[in-house]
């Protein structure tokens, strides 16, 4: 940048605390009076070093390490790492350890859409449906703790099964709350569609065509609001969605709106799928037996976060600790999506677009390093140490 | 908390008006040192209207310079520590800090990850610490009044005290 174009522009510097979003991140937006011009995105302040962390817990430790990867989609970290975990061991999961996983997934993901209706609402200032839909989600959070014992990391899986079991007054519960929260969503879709100030929010903002979206290589609901059909539950199916399949949740608009349509819906399809799980839990075996140390081999393991999907690559070298764990989450992929996007619109749009998403940083702040000389290279503990002091300087 | 030097009756009456008021209404910042989110979901659901904190008088703020309560999260990261040690300086005087979720006391499941320096009272000094992974809004809500009830002058809940000490 010139001195003289340093002068025409103007940029607002948000974060890295700032009472829109929870969690720390800093952006900057070059604005020309109201409408920005460009954005760009610092990440990082919650870089704790899980990946390098994960090589010195053995495999048992690292469930629980993962979960704390994000607080939001705790069980959906811990399954991805589960499922492959078990690949490489070879081990088959009895059928309704699998259910059982898949329904608190969807459990999970229900109430992350909520918690995100609710935040992006507020971003929007629509208070009183933050309120509500958090009021509502408590609902879900009670259904997770009823069966689980934890409203925020439930723990369930274990490597070779789940430690939760489903008994009549549970699944009475669950049916119960299903019901109740199918009604509220009616209702918010409503909100959401005749709304006249929120249309005027959401329509027609933040537009991403469907190339675009392919580009920029989105995923989850941010890709499907473009018309991306893109779902791992239906693409590559895992635990126990080949057995209960889901209906893929599209929307043609691509903008804020449809993104809001689309996490509805996909609530809408999460009670339908926990009612049809409930009616056909496979009776058996909870889990099975697990070697204390996993055979040396690589595996890739796929799942459909409620953010979009989330890649695990696990590397054993035969001991009681993996190699290497290497993790791709949703959030990270759809941060190019924004800075993209957020150009032409108003910086009072910027708040409800960055939301839009469904950022986690805590899951995606993590170190990306490029080799582009083609030389593997070897990071020692103390190597890491020194390079993130002098990075985060 | 600075100790007031109390000289004339005046004196002494203003500065119980003050505490009355801060006891009141107190205004926390929640900032997120390094946390995986679990805690801060649970201190916004302490906003909500199932625990709704709006009630006693506590207040979510923006800027740090309004705040009187600092709600903590998470272990600090490299990155994030400089950032603290700053948002507690632009605070005002008198301020507390309120050390939420087991990561914020011990630095918990991240303790020895390369990029955590450790528990939120390595870097600012703690006044109440809130265990869990994460803790329920309820015990937050519990933490925020074992503060209020020590600004007045009562010895803590010799419960919580055994927690804490545990």
């Amino acid at each position: 940048m010139t001195k003289q174009e340093a002068f025409e522009k103007f940029i607002v510097p948000i974060g890295p605390q700032h009472p829109a979003l929870k969690e720390p991140g800093h952006f900057e937006f070059v604005v020309d009076g109201e409408i920005v011009t460009g954005a760009a995105i610092r990440l990082g302040y919650v870089h704790r070093g899980i990946e390098k962390g994960v090589e010195s817990r053995n495999w048992t430790q690292n469930i629980y390490m993962l979960e704390r990867v994000c607080g939001i989609c705790s069980h959906i970290h811990a399954t991805a790492y589960t499922l492959g975990v078990e690949q490489l061991a070879n081990v088959t999961v009895p059928p309704r350890a699998q259910a059982i996983r898949t329904l608190v997934s969807e459990l999970e993901r229900i109430h992350s859409h909520l918690l995100w209706l609710g935040v992006a609402a507020h971003e929007g200032g629509f208070d009183t449906l933050f309120m509500f839909s958090w009021r509502d989600r408590e609902t879900v959070m009670d259904l997770l703790e009823t069966i689980s014992g934890n409203r925020v990391h439930y723990s369930t899986n274990i490597l070779g099964g789940v430690k939760i079991d489903l008994d009549e007054e549970k699944i009475t519960a669950i049916r119960k709350g299903m019901d109740f929260l199918e009604e509220r969503t009616h209702h918010y879709l409503k909100v959401i569609n005749t709304d006249e100030t929120f249309l005027g929010r959401t329509r027609g903002v933040g537009t991403m065509s469907s190339q675009q979206a392919e580009e920029l290589s989105a995923v989850g609901p941010t890709a499907r609001a473009s018309g991306v059909p893109r779902d791992l539950r239906i693409d590559a199916p895992y635990a126990a969605y080949p057995e209960f399949p889901v209906r893929l949740m599209l929307s043609n608009e691509g903008d804020l709106h449809a993104r809001f349509v689309v996490r509805m819906n996909e609530c809408l399809e999460a009670y339908r799928l926990i009612r049809e799980i409930l009616d056909h839990l496979p009776e058996g075996e909870l889990t099975v037996r697990m070697p204390r140390r996993i055979p040396e081999g690589e595996t890739i393991s796929r799942v459909e976060a409620p953010r979009g999907e989330l890649a695990y690559f696990i590397k054993s070298a035969g001991g009681d600790k993996p190699d290497r764990i290497k993790i791709r989450t949703p959030s990270l992929c759809n941060w190019g999506t924004i800075t993209s996007v957020a150009v032409g619109h108003k910086l009072a749009d910027m708040p409800m677009l960055l939301a839009g998403i469904d950022p986690c940083f805590s899951c995606n702040d993590r170190m990306v390093r490029v080799n582009r000389a083609n030389q593997p290279q070897l990071w020692s503990w103390e190597d890491l140490r020194l390079y993130g002091i002098e990075y985060y300087r | 908390m600075t100790e007031l030097k109390l000289e004339t009756p005046w004196q002494k009456a203003l500065a119980r008006v003050r505490t009355w008021a801060r006891i009141n209404s107190p205004w926390a910042i929640h900032f997120n040192s390094g946390s995986c989110n679990g805690c801060d979901i649970e201190i916004l659901a302490t906003l909500t209207p199932r625990y709704d904190v709006e009630r006693f008088g506590i207040k979510l703020q923006g800027s740090p310079r309004h705040a009187d309560v600092l709600i903590c999260t998470g272990p600090v990261t490299l990155q994030a520590r400089d950032r603290l040690v700053r948002i507690y300086n632009q605070m005002p005087e008198p301020k507390f800090v309120i050390a939420v979720g087991s990561c914020g006391l011990s630095g918990g499941a991240f303790q020895g990850c390369y990029n955590v320096v450790g528990s939120i009272a390595d870097v600012i000094p703690v006044d109440v610490y809130v265990p869990g992974c994460p803790p329920r809004p309820e015990a937050i809500i519990y933490g925020v009044v074992q503060l209020l009830n020590s600004l007045k002058g009562e010895t803590p809940d010799p419960q919580a005290k055994a927690v804490s000490e545990a």
